[in-house]
């Protein structure tokens, strides 16, 4: 039975030009220890989905699912009280921009320790030490003078790993990373995935890595879910996404890839929509 | 081949304030970078943030002056800071930026955004400015109905077309390209890269396109310039670089670019595998 099992989730916004559905019917499932990759372009709803697991959605969005477990526990009927404290200590979540994601006005280590000590009941003393521990282990140098450090004295791939650092902080057993290098570097993308695949094999977690970028998925996933316009397209393994994909809208993306051009001109997602292949 | 842009020893600082008690000092962005660019060709600039790949475009495409070196565009040199380049020179140089959502003024409709240029650079009659305008936005794969439009109704690889459309307008023999499909989803980068190609090879226009993505560049470029810390570690055509990256900079960039090819995914699986079941022993 998978870590985590969603089945035909739905996302509905409240717009002003009516109801928006988000996310139509999704089925996701995770096992322990395994590396799922949703991919998508941007408005595949990939985020969405994810957002509503951790409950983090605005009050205009209405979410219906036949079934939403964690470890067999039903999140659905969940007390308010008890999805807090799965979420956030179970189940944790890096974003996109990591230093949008810091509160610039407190130094990082306080961030951490609150974590450490709201989540683990830490003292004061045992939090400091925990995060220094837990910043070595992200691969931040000299973690004792880093922690006095605000969010705006540290690069983009440092911010990254300090959320890394609280996202671990707890041993989570389901990881969810949004978009985790989109704002980075090449150089610093390889060393955060390197980062989160080292700390996935070393904590047994399971991973759900978010991502439009199939480069990303490539170097990491186990298995991929392919989104588009809410839909899901095709979930495989990714070895077999990549070698035989079955749908035409992954075939499409993937000769999109400019590393994959054959001749002057680049196939695009329209030159496969053409007869209506998938709606 | 004519060379259109030629940069010789290209230097940028800038001022740093020390902050309330610390000491001013200079920073240089750009370090002594030479490079040539022939006629319809595209060298590409390759680098990471910080590395001063758009500062450089930016002295290229005559928006910041150079504190150092010479700039020469078709042969002339181009020095902002002494002389106001004329309208002419203007028309001939125009630049497309990364974002698309911030380069286009809300305000102002698609029409309008496109007609601009002719206002200010030439003495083109009202009457005509829109038909260039119309004339263009076909050419980047826009409808006329477009033309009354605010930004805000577009998409963003749409936006990006608007974009390149606003920068043709002049007539220019050079573009320079800041990341123009980096904040773009895959499938509308593969449209964009393709608009770029067609342009390129029916005005005969030449570009410096500006990029960090490694695989873009070895689609569009003809030559490279790898920049890091300010400093061309590496130049050359993209085949030479490709095959055999020379700097150890270089070397780095390409072994942390994703590899998406299935033999190495492959060998990715196997591997995980392998320390899985030796894990399980243990």
């Amino acid at each position: 039975m998978g870590l985590l099992t969603i089945r035909n989730l739905t996302v509905r916004f409240a717009t002003a030009t009516g109801p928006f559905t988000a996310v139509d019917g999704i089925n996701v499932s995770v096992d322990e220890r395994e590396v799922l990759a949703i991919v998508g372009e941007s408005g595949s709803g990939k985020s969405v989905s994810m957002l509503a697991v951790m409950g983090l959605l605005p009050d205009t969005a209405t979410i219906t699912a036949d079934e939403m477990r964690f470890d067999g526990r039903d999140l659905l009927k969940m007390t308010p009280a008890e999805r807090r404290r799965l979420i956030g200590r179970e189940i944790t979540m890096i974003f996109q921009e990591p230093v949008a994601s810091l509160n610039p006005s407190f130094t990082v280590g306080f961030q951490i320790e609150e974590v450490l000590r709201f989540n683990l009941g830490l003292d004061r003393k045992a939090a400091r030490a925990r995060a220094v521990e837990l910043f070595r282990a992200v691969g931040i140098p000299d973690p004792e003078k880093k922690l006095e450090s605000y969010p705006h004295q540290m690069s983009g791939g440092q911010c990254q790993r300090v959320m890394i650092a609280m996202a671990i902080a707890t041993n989570p057993r389901l990881l969810i990373a949004d978009e985790p290098t989109t704002a980075l570097d090449v150089t610093i993308q390889k060393q955060i995935l390197d980062l989160l695949m080292d700390l996935q094999e070393r904590h047994g977690m399971a991973l759900i890595l978010i991502t439009h970028d199939m480069g990303v998925v490539a170097e990491t996933a186990d298995r991929v879910v392919v989104q588009y316009k809410g839909r899901k397209m095709e979930e495989s393994d990714v070895l077999t996404l990549f070698e035989a994909p079955s749908h035409p809208y992954t075939r499409a993306l993937l000769s999109a890839l400019p590393e994959h051009a054959t001749g002057d001109r680049l196939p695009t997602v329209s030159d496969f929509l053409q007869g209506g292949a998938f709606q | 081949m004519t060379v259109v842009i030629e940069g010789r020893n290209l230097t940028q600082d800038y001022r740093i304030s020390g902050g309330l008690f610390g000491k001013a000092g200079t920073l240089r962005a750009v370090n002594g970078v030479s490079f040539k660019v022939e006629r319809g060709k595209t060298l590409a600039i390759v680098g990471e943030s910080g590395s001063g790949k758009s500062t450089l475009a930016r002295i290229i495409a005559l928006i910041d002056t150079q504190s150092g070196g010479e700039l020469l565009i078709e042969g002339e040199e181009v020095n902002l800071g002494r002389r106001r380049p004329s309208p002419e020179l203007r028309s001939k140089v125009q630049m497309v930026f990364q974002n698309p959502y911030g380069s286009l003024n809300p305000r102002q409709k698609v029409g309008d955004v496109l007609m601009e240029p002719l206002v200010i650079n030439t003495g083109v009659p009202a009457a005509e400015r829109r038909d260039r305008a119309e004339a263009m936005l076909a050419k980047v794969g826009l409808a006329p109905e477009h033309f009354n439009r605010y930004p805000h109704m577009f998409s963003g690889g749409q936006r990006q077309r608007i974009a390149i459309a606003r920068a043709l307008m002049l007539n220019p023999a050079i573009l320079v390209l800041d990341e123009p499909v980096s904040a773009l989803d895959l499938s509308v980068q593969a449209q964009v890269l393709n608009l770029l190609r067609d342009l390129q090879d029916e005005f005969g226009l030449t570009y410096v396109f500006v990029s960090h993505d490694l695989s873009v560049v070895r689609y569009l470029a003809d030559d490279v310039m790898v920049v890091s810390k300010g400093e061309a570690v590496e130049q050359g055509t993209r085949e030479a670089v490709f095959a055999d990256p020379r700097h150890p900079y270089t070397r780095q960039l390409f072994a942390a670019t994703p590899v998406t090819e299935v033999e190495a995914i492959r060998a990715r699986v196997e591997r995980r595998r392998a320390a899985r079941l030796a894990r399980a022993g243990a």
